[in-house]
């Protein structure tokens, strides 16, 4: 089997999800077709050297419908050979995106190719792709569907995460991500976003609230209550019956935040670093998905990565650093105490709570994260993770070389 | 033609006058569906008729499907295919020929219009409604746990939209003319006697007999395509399941009618109504509910009240104590229009009694029920006293005193020497055997037990239990009177716990023993509830206070001396009031905390009283021990000749404590589940969690010859004896 080895990764940052962010007015397209162009100039790659462009995208409709992989490749002025795909697997996209062009160069299909993701949560409607699994009346009763929201509280609930928790879980996000920014930790990955004459509208990540405090979050009323009422709790109870009833937790504060963002990871085999004079960061040592409950929906990080381990022959202590995505707080502190880790070495930079997740990219700018990171403090092993719609999780390891 | 007369006038209009002859009611017939399928054919092939309007010659329009047929082919007695032809032909060769012919038909509603027969009113191409408020219109078919299976879902979501049409699908209910106009379900209303004319009137501007569904380019809901619906199919199937907690296949298949149906081109959304009508008609739910509560709680009683007795009325009751229980027996009496003397030991007591009454009533009068002078009209019929003097003719006395033999012998006596010679004397007791408070009456072949179930107002049952001496005179002026006041009688031989008290204790000590087995509390409540019982065993016992069962079991172990056999939750019971005393919620508390604020929430305490086991059974074996246990003493019930008839067994059940409806009663459990599953399933229970699992003898036989407790015959009316 071929190495594939990650060569750069690059995001755009990451703007609010509404109106009044920062990247509200440039286009999904534009966002994914920027961090290829800087993908593309900071290596001077010769793109017709990349095979396929890998994107995930969680919300393929409307303009972000189309296979948008492959528009924005031609958007990105990219050689016309550069293929294009794009990829769903919710809120797992985009690190699928980059298993997919990662499998080409293993295989040998491909040379190189770019994995990563695009959302721009303020120019779509969630849900809006909707689907049979939550919106053909049959289909959800019968998997007994409830909204993510209600999993993350009956996750909270079954194991026992007060409010309190839940909240110190995002108060400390929202520190890590602070002290990263301040520190410089993401200048290498970030590339501003330029607007139709140029000006840079955005090079942070805009949702962080530094000031976030267990007080102000105390302030905030669970976001899942008239949900739940609404039918939602006794569904997950008739799938969860030792369950009295659900405690409400979970809130816009510490819930990944809804955001604007592209990310990208070149990927290649060795003949193409040859070639282009490029230097391998890291390989991309396995990966794999998984299905889990699709009730509760959010439960896969823990099987997969379970699962991840074992078909690699390795163990827990062979990881340096976890990446484990933020959806919300329940789900982290479920995965840490599951698998038993030192809070210390899961999410270091902080997570979605404090900087965002778009939905189709997240995969791939938490693998960047991670990936710089482990080069900041010499570490060798990361995995990353993430819990995805209707029940999925993936998780890939890497290992610098 | 013996549904229906044809005739047509010098103006080319046609009448359809829906009378089938021997009947009170139009029902939908194959009779009356092969004759209006030819009066159709009639009116589109004459020339000489413009158009028709389809009246009724009786006091209602037309009441649907005949209940009595459909409950002999639903539940598996006819295939799948069968049943969807039998949907397709009045949705295709009557209704929609009838949309399509080319000329137009209005529907003159002049009363009553439910379910099949409402749906023959929207295939027309017009609706005119009578302006009685009691001519009311709907599409119950959901609470038989079918649905309207002649395009009565389609035309309705096409003609007010998905998000009016839901509601009044999967909540079945009836809708009086002004509202009906408000909503879009008729076109006029108008006076009675303007009916026809306003028909007339219609049919003579010379219509376009085309519906909205059939103009080129009428477009699709758009499915999941159009966020209005994404909004509607993402929320309204977890209410749904929320509501019927999946032992109801009707609600959800209603809104997959709508669903995909409002996306098809009709005939096809026709074809797909019919394939969802066809699978509920073979689900043995569909069966359970007509059969038991509509057929068989239609039944009740007639078949025991006794025949060469003639008919008789109670003009004047007497009420001894003024309890809940009393108060509410003396609403339902003044309801019905009978004098009420309202007795109890102090003067205060009784008015408290009247109270009851009052705050009813004032509430109804607040949602215009009843007009203030109505009523003040039956307020003015319960008289609360103190003295015995005034139960001077009365017809009949029901006692509701406090549960003891001592007391409730001395206000029978006190009673009967007031009482004429051939009054009757009924007590509510639950729990105290007949023949043992008869002791105390001076006449006891005129005495009976009338156990009514609280709140009396709300729930229908009530249990009649004849004693050992009581005459046939007796039982039919008691059953002559719960007819008065719209009861459903069951009619049950005297024995301790009689019928519904002794089965209901089966379900509330499981509860109990579930817990003392480790199972968690949650867990046993949810299993209930996913079971379709409307509360927790536990949560049950708190409203009654396990004081209750107790004093029951008490009685009990006295009575029977050596024989007594201590119930599977006697140390529970003991624990909760003796040692960690917590006896219920009027107490405080019992296996619930009740905080100041409000609701409720399992004492946590009850992890360290009975500590949960680390390995939890599955929810399915926690539901059918709950349920179970109640069916295996049903059939007990009837060995010992308690009670007689399948069909009251499981109406009481039904109606009495909130068994399942969809089972159809604990009886009809068995044979839903199948004889020889149901034993099987009992054979390993026993195994694990005791003897009261034990099949009886009985039940064995029953199983091995297939002798089901409704075989599958024509004649719906026949109760199995045991």
């Amino acid at each position: 089997m071929t190495d594939a080895f990650i060569y750069d990764h690059a995001r755009t940052p990451r703007g609010r999800g509404r109106p009044d962010g920062s990247l509200h007015e440039i286009t999904s397209i534009d966002l994914a077709a920027q961090v290829l162009r800087a993908l593309a100039d900071r290596n001077d790659l010769d793109t017709s050297l990349v095979d396929d462009v890998v994107m995930g995208c969680a919300q393929p409709v409307g303009e972000q419908g189309g296979n948008i992989a492959r528009a924005a490749v031609l958007t990105a002025d990219y050689a016309q050979t550069v293929a294009g795909q794009q990829v769903h697997r919710f809120c797992a996209s985009a690190l699928e995106a980059v298993n997919a062009a990662a499998a080409q160069i293993m295989t040998g299909a491909a040379d190189a190719a770019i994995g990563g993701g695009v959302e721009s949560m303020s120019r779509t409607v969630m849900g809006a792709d909707s689907g049979a699994w939550s919106a053909d009346p049959l289909v959800a009763y019968k998997n007994y569907f409830a909204p993510q929201g209600i999993g993350a509280d009956v996750i909270a609930t079954l194991d026992g995460f007060s409010r309190a928790d839940v909240d110190a879980y995002a108060v400390e996000s929202q520190r890590r991500a602070a002290l990263a920014w301040k520190e410089g930790r993401f200048n290498d990955a970030v590339v501003p976003v330029r607007d139709l004459i140029g000006n840079v509208i955005l090079d942070r990540d805009e949702h962080l609230r530094p000031d976030t405090t267990m007080e102000g979050l105390a302030k905030l009323k669970p976001s899942f209550v008239a949900l739940g009422q609404a039918g939602f709790d006794d569904v997950a109870i008739q799938k969860y019956p030792q369950i009295e009833s659900v405690r409400h937790v979970h809130h816009g504060g510490n819930s990944s935040g809804i955001v604007d963002g592209a990310a990208g990871v070149l990927l290649g085999n060795k003949l193409f670093g040859e070639r282009s004079g490029l230097k391998p960061r890291a390989r991309i040592k396995a990966f794999t998905s998984i299905g889990s409950e699709p009730t509760i929906m959010l439960t896969a990080p823990v099987a997969v990565t379970n699962k991840l381990l074992k078909r690699s022959g390795m163990s827990l202590r062979d990881i340096d650093l976890f990446e484990i995505n933020e959806a919300f707080a329940a789900v982290v502190m479920r995965y840490m105490r599951a698998l038993n880790l030192d809070p210390a070495i899961v999410n270091p930079n902080g997570g979605a709570i404090a900087l965002g997740h778009p939905l189709g990219a997240t995969g791939a700018i938490i693998l960047g994260t991670v990936l710089d990171e482990l080069e900041r403090r010499d570490l060798n092993t990361a995995l990353v993770t993430l819990c995805a719609g209707n029940g999925l999780g993936t998780a890939t390891i890497i290992e610098r070389v | 033609m013996t549904t229906l007369t044809f005739c047509v006038d010098a103006d080319g209009i046609a009448l359809i006058t829906l009378d089938a002859a021997d009947k009170p009611m139009n029902v939908v017939s194959p009779q009356f569906i092969d004759e209006f399928i030819a009066a159709i054919e009639r009116v589109a092939g004459d020339s000489a008729i413009k158009g028709a309007i389809v009246t009724s010659g009786k006091a209602s329009f037309m009441a649907g499907a005949d209940l009595k047929h459909i409950v002999t082919i639903a539940g598996g007695a006819i295939t799948l295919q069968e049943a969807y032809a039998f949907s397709q032909r009045p949705s295709v060769a009557m209704h929609r020929r009838m949309e399509t012919c080319g000329k137009p038909f209005v529907a003159a509603i002049n009363g009553v219009a439910l379910g099949g027969g409402f749906e023959l009113a929207l295939a027309c191409h017009y609706r005119v409604l009578c302006d009685d408020p009691k001519a009311v219109v709907g599409l119950p078919e959901v609470t038989v746990g079918l649905l309207p299976g002649s395009g009565g879902t389609q035309r309705l979501a096409r003609m007010i939209g998905v998000d009016k049409a839901l509601p009044l699908l999967l909540e079945g209910r009836s809708v009086p003319p002004a509202e009906a106009l408000q909503l879009g379900l008729v076109d006029r209303v108008v006076a009675a006697d303007q009916l026809l004319q306003a028909a007339r009137d219609w049919l003579l501007k010379s219509p376009n007999p085309v519906r909205a569904w059939d103009v080129k380019g009428y477009r699709s809901s758009g499915g999941l395509l159009n966020p209005a619906i994404v909004k509607v199919m993402s929320e309204r199937p977890a209410l749904i399941a929320s509501q019927t907690r999946h032992n109801l296949p009707a609600p959800i298949a209603i809104l997959d009618c709508l669903f995909q149906g409002t996306l098809l081109p009709f005939d096809k959304a026709l074809q797909l109504e019919s394939k969802h009508f066809a699978k509920l008609l073979c689900d043995p739910v569909a069966r359970n509910l007509i059969r038991t509560g509509f057929i068989n709680k239609g039944e009740a009683g007639k078949q025991a009240r006794p025949r060469d007795v003639p008919k008789s009325q109670v003009r004047r009751l007497a009420v001894l104590g003024a309890g809940m229980m009393g108060s509410g027996i003396a609403y339902v009496a003044a309801v019905a229009g009978i004098d009420v003397v309202l007795l109890d030991s102090t003067i205060e007591q009784a008015q408290k009694g009247k109270e009851y009454s009052i705050k009813l009533l004032d509430k109804l009068v607040a949602r215009n029920r009843y007009t203030r002078e109505q009523a003040d009209e039956i307020l003015a019929r319960i008289v609360p006293t103190i003295d015995y003097a005034d139960l001077k003719g009365c017809e009949l006395a029901i006692e509701a005193v406090f549960e003891d033999v001592a007391i409730k012998a001395e206000v029978t006596r006190r009673a009967e020497t007031v009482l004429a010679a051939t009054a009757i004397f009924a007590s509510n007791t639950s729990t105290l055997p007949i023949g043992t408070l008869a002791e105390s009456s001076a006449r006891p072949r005129q005495f009976i037990g009338l156990h009514f179930f609280s709140p009396v107002d709300r729930m229908p049952l009530v249990e009649v239990i004849v004693g050992a001496r009581t005459n046939q005179e007796t039982l039919a002026k008691s059953l002559d009177f719960l007819a008065q006041i719209r009861m459903t009688p069951i009619v049950v031989n005297d024995s301790r716990g009689f019928y519904t008290s002794r089965v209901f204790q089966t379900f509330i000590h499981e509860g109990m023993r579930l817990l003392e087995e480790g199972v968690e509390p949650a867990l046993i409540e949810n299993a209930a509830r996913s079971a379709g019982l409307p509360v927790g065993p536990l949560a049950l016992l708190d409203e009654v206070t396990i004081e209750l069962p107790w004093k029951i079991v008490k009685q009990a172990e006295e009575a029977l001396g050596a024989a007594f056999v201590r119930p599977c939750a006697y140390e529970v019971m003991r624990r909760m009031l003796q040692e960690i005393k917590r006896p219920g919620r009027r107490y405080g508390g019992g296996f619930y905390d009740y905080p100041q604020g409000g609701g409720k929430h399992l004492w946590p305490g009850l992890a360290t009283a009975f500590p949960p086991s680390a390995r939890q059974p599955p929810l399915s074996e926690v539901r059918d021990r709950l349920l179970y246990v109640q069916s295996l003493e049903t059939v007990r019930c009837m060995d010992e000749h308690v009670v007689t008839r399948v069909a009251d067994a499981d109406v009481s059940a039904v109606l009495g404590w909130g068994f399942p409806a969809w089972t159809g009663g604990p009886l009809s459990l068995i044979d839903t589940v199948g004889l020889p599953e149901f034993v099987a399933v009992c054979d390993r229970l026993a195994a694990a969690y005791g003897s009261r699992f034990i099949p009886p003898a009985s039940l064995r036989a029953r199983a091995a010859q297939g002798n089901a407790f409704y075989p599958a015959t024509t004649d719906v009316s026949r109760n199995a004896a045991a």
